[in-house]
């Protein structure tokens, strides 16, 4: 605290709040996109100091893909009682059951995509004005030009060519009936960051993003977890390995690293050597070049 | 590593079309090893479907399809690297000079501005354009890269030549702390490791100058300013008479047991506490985002603001400013808008257009009907209820509005308050 400098990691939170409650003020119906993965947990960290000693003042939202892992529920359901939040669920299966949404088929077939019709779905059931979520700009290179207050029109839809230019702490959230915003508070969050925060503030985490054993299956390169989801192809077989999760989503899509860290010490000295990005493993963004830009541009988080 | 004392600095890249700026911002991902090697991988095989020889380090940055497909960057980009003695944002802005909004966006929250000049071609319009943003925009520092050096022979002459060209302009901005240094981004010189084909230049490395430049003065730590974000009420059996204000510092040092203002009601009390997350704060500063209760019951609510008893800001409807127009629709006198100013928010009238700025010879055009995309114009407005503002040289903050179109919800323009 001397010479009045804050470090990195506090400037950063900061920023996050500051964010967090422009969000609780400017808009009727906010809500957090919870997803169960480390960047949501810290989201959902960071909005319950934001307006400490009250509880978090919106809801926490998860798009239920029906394949996540069990333990990223688990971890879910004993945060909310915790938070005491209220938490809406939206279930892809159910956007299966009514027609609204078409599974894919094939080996390598994934609910991904399919997550974007039951968020617009539920964002427009819940009248949500604006849905926070806990993308960063440095995971993927359309992320790295999303703003902190992204305007969608009202298809849910992202025009890269069209954004709002963001100046100071200045953050028009202003809009027509309908269109609604997708917030960012943690856009300038590195993984590192991310890392080095949960550990300075001791936040819990599923036990999927560290060292586990795990029945895994290596597909082009690959680690996925064996799971009902999965359909073996030829020449593939099912072994033991220890491994842990850098990002988590669905299972059937989420790659595992080889690793033997199994406390937040041991994440981070392994982060700062790595050599691959932490989507690097995300069959979802190997699609093509623009895959997370296409999807984005449709609705996607 | 111990990341507890890393500070973050921000910083803007300006350049023209082709000077090399996504290069140069490649290298210094590439060179602090702040690159992976899926993305290398990826640029790798770009660079060759493309039939280029070498590794082209500018796929990295040019996010879109659009920009791929057009080789230029169309929008601010947002890059992150980290040395062990600091961490950096880059906000990545395209030079073409329909962008200027998107310079001036990236320029309002850096502490440094990289301006690149093509040792070939030396100061061109855009350069100046960038300079004259750069201290629009008060950045407290910039560097002046000399990019290209290893196409003009790593000539000392024409290097001298081009610093004499920048300080001649410059001399007219409003600059604090302006450094020089030839780089070569294509191949490494002088960006983070010393290069070896310009003995005559005794400064220090781009990378060395980024890690250490004296960031710490870059807030102001004199005039207190707490804008109100927002009022934390629990309404619960354990808090019940709880009554915190949330906001962030925008200037200033406030400490427990401050006698402070409320403004507008001008209620004199004293600060009870600063906590964040029930812990409580001993003093707090910008940028810090804080929660703050105070000795009296004051009906505070958001867009008001906590201040110094005797250091207050200007408190009035009329403002002067210097903006920056980002909508391709021009703006009149008398024109209805709304204002976003800290977190007040209110409707406004701009009275009266006073004169453009050319940026190319600083001089002013007067008699003007009309302010247009990419325009820095003075104009008068008046808002609908006051507001609690100082000058944009005194504080960042307090002294920068948005304008936002009525019908559209747009940011139409990004004002500096003089």
């Amino acid at each position: 605290m001397s010479n009045y400098i804050i470090n990195h990691l506090r400037e950063l939170e900061s920023e996050a709040i500051f964010v967090i409650r422009e969000i609780a003020a400017q808009f009727e119906n906010p809500v957090l996109l919870f997803s169960g993965g480390k960047d949501s947990i810290l989201l959902t960290h960071l909005a319950k100091k934001a307006f400490f000693p009250a509880k978090i003042p919106f809801p926490l939202i998860h798009i239920d893909t029906g394949h996540n892992f069990p333990e990223t529920i688990a971890f879910r359901d004993e945060l909310v009682e915790k938070l005491g939040v209220t938490l809406v669920v939206g279930s892809v299966q159910e956007a299966i059951d009514k027609g609204r949404a078409k599974e894919e088929t094939g080996a390598d077939a994934s609910r991904n995509s399919l997550q974007i019709v039951s968020l617009l779905d539920t964002l427009e059931e819940y009248k949500v004005d604006a849905a926070m979520g806990g993308a960063r700009r440095d995971e993927e290179k359309a992320r790295a030009k999303e703003r902190f207050f992204s305007h969608r029109d009202e298809f849910g839809q992202w025009d890269p060519k069209n954004q709002r230019p963001e100046l100071w702490n200045l953050f028009n959230g202003r809009k027509n009936y309908g269109e609604h915003f997708r917030v960012f508070p943690i856009s300038n969050w590195t993984e590192m960051d991310v890392w080095e925060y949960i550990k300075l503030e001791n936040i819990d985490l599923p036990m999927l993003y560290f060292s586990h054993q795990r029945d895994c299956v290596v597909r082009d390169g690959v680690i996925l977890a064996n799971s009902e989801f999965i359909k073996l192809k030829e020449g593939e077989e099912v072994v033991n390995m220890t491994i842990r999760y850098r990002t988590c989503g669905d299972m059937p899509i989420t790659g595992a690293v080889e690793s033997t860290a199994d406390d937040l010490d041991k994440i981070i000295e392994e982060i700062a050597t790595t050599r691959t990005t932490e989507r690097g493993g995300r069959a979802d963004d190997k699609r093509a070049e623009t895959a997370m830009e296409d999807r984005k541009k449709q609705g996607y988080f | 590593m111990d990341y507890q004392d890393i500070e973050l600095l921000r910083f803007t890249t300006a350049g023209s079309v082709d000077d090399g700026k996504s290069t140069l911002i490649g290298r210094l991902l590439y060179d602090s090893k702040s690159i992976f090697q899926d993305q290398l991988d990826a640029v790798e095989a770009s660079s060759k479907s493309k039939g280029f020889d070498y590794v082209d380090l500018s796929l990295l940055t040019d996010g879109l399809k659009s920009e791929r497909e057009q080789g230029i960057t169309i929008d601010v980009a947002y890059r992150y690297f980290a040395t062990p003695k600091r961490k950096f944002i880059i906000a990545d802005t395209p030079g073409h000079i329909q962008y200027t909004r998107n310079m001036v966006t990236g320029a309002s929250t850096a502490n440094l501005a990289i301006i690149l000049v093509d040792a070939r071609k030396g100061m061109l319009e855009q350069t100046h354009r960038h300079a004259f943003i750069a201290s629009l925009l008060r950045i407290p520092h910039a560097i002046v890269c000399v990019n290209k050096m290893d196409l003009v022979d790593y000539s000392e002459e024409v290097y001298t030549q081009i610093v004499a060209d920048f300080k001649a302009f410059s001399s007219k901005l409003d600059i604090k702390d302006i450094q020089f240094i030839p780089i070569s981004a294509l191949n490494g010189d002088n960006v983070v490791n010393r290069s070896e084909n310009m003995d005559w230049y005794d400064g220090s490395t781009l990378m060395y100058h980024l890690e250490t430049v004296h960031i710490s003065s870059d807030h102001n730590l004199v005039d207190c300013r707490f804008p109100i974000q927002s009022v934390i009420r629990p309404h619960t059996i354990e808090h019940q008479d709880y009554r915190g204000f949330a906001g962030r510092i925008d200037g200033g040092i406030f400490k427990p047991g401050d006698k402070v203002k409320s403004l507008p009601s001008g209620f004199v009390t004293t600060i009870k506490t600063i906590e964040l997350n029930g812990e409580q704060i001993s003093e707090a500063f910008a940028p810090m985002s804080v929660t703050m209760t105070l000795e009296d019951e004051i009906d505070n609510s958001r867009g008001d603001m906590i201040v110094r008893e005797n250091n207050v800001p200007e408190v009035g409807q009329d403002i002067e400013v210097l903006v920056s127009w980002m909508s391709t629709k021009p703006i009149q006198a008398r024109t209805k808008v709304v204002i976003k100013h800290t977190t007040n928010e209110t409707v406004g009238m701009v009275k009266e257009l006073k004169y453009k700025i050319d940026i190319n010879t600083l001089h002013r055009i007067e008699d003007i009907d009309k302010v247009e995309m990419n325009d820095i114009a003075r104009l008068s407005i008046r808002t609908a209820k006051p507001i609690f503002f100082d000058a944009y040289k005194k504080n960042r903050q307090t002294g920068s509005i948005i304008i936002i179109d009525e019908q559209t919800n747009e940011t139409i323009g990004a004002g500096m308050i003089i």
